[in-house]
């Protein structure tokens, strides 16, 4: 994804790694989690982004380079956060996961039961924010159609 | 090295790509699908952290950051077509009329 020049490809890259992370999700038991991955992720938002890519369309002149001019403070501080990242965790003494990786704990019954039971209020708040979400995109619309008369 | 560190380090992994395209990309839609990459990671390591304390928890996390990415989706892209129109590139250095 960081040397891909088309977005196209860039997309191709994100929807592969996605739908590989729902499959990671499948075998770590977390089947609602993986099914949304998918849905959600490769469903909507990916196949949204690749729409607006194709709606585009905006070529990019062959010789301008695809690089802003924060590559190299860039690399240096990814590379730095890479490094104790991977200090951070190989340090940390982590208890194994379950031999059988939540099996009924994390089945679809058990998460819905859970997630309206203990979690309806953050359940309720997120309706809030896709409303204003959708509102907003309808003032940035709207301010669109101002400006071009 | 366990399992759990190795989806820690992949969660790891996802993060930093994700910020070093954000960061080193100029194409404004790469720039943005980057940021969905770290979304990703995190909610990897979300996961992974339920699934070591089974706790349900973390799952519930993961489902509002579903949200999120996709209120987040919703309201940049409307964004980007807005200067796209407005500047006829993708590219986030011609956007520089904030810049004092």
């Amino acid at each position: 994804m960081l040397v891909l020049r088309e977005p196209m490809r860039v997309a191709l890259a994100l929807i592969t790694t996605m739908t590989s992370l729902g499959a990671l999700y499948g075998l770590l038991g977390v089947h609602v989690i993986a099914a949304f991955q998918v849905l959600i992720y490769v469903g909507a938002v990916m196949v949204f982004m690749v729409y607006v890519i194709m709606l585009l369309e905006v070529r990019e002149a062959p010789g301008r380079t695809r690089y802003s001019r924060w590559v190299v403070p860039g690399v240096a501080t990814g590379t730095l956060l890479a490094i104790g990242l991977g200090l951070g965790t190989l340090a940390s003494r982590t208890a194994a996961l379950p031999a059988t990786a939540g099996g009924e704990r994390f089945g679809l019954t058990a998460f819905a039961t859970e997630f309206l039971n203990r979690y309806w209020l953050e359940f309720e708040l997120t309706t809030v924010l896709l409303v204003s979400a959708i509102v907003a995109a309808l003032a940035v619309i709207s301010v669109s159609r101002r400006r071009t008369g | 090295m366990d399992r759990v560190q190795a989806l820690l380090f992949l969660a790891g992994a996802l993060f930093v790509i994700g910020l070093l395209g954000v960061v080193i990309r100029r194409n404004a839609l790469v720039m943005l699908m980057c940021m969905e990459l770290m979304l990703n990671g995190v909610n990897l390591s979300l996961v992974t952290f339920a699934q070591q304390r089974g706790d349900s928890a973390g799952a519930v996390m993961v489902f509002l950051a579903f949200v999120v990415a996709t209120a987040e989706v919703a309201l940049a892209i409307p964004i980007v077509l807005l200067l796209v129109r407005h500047a006829r590139s993708l590219d986030v250095d011609r956007f520089s009329e904030l810049k004092g």
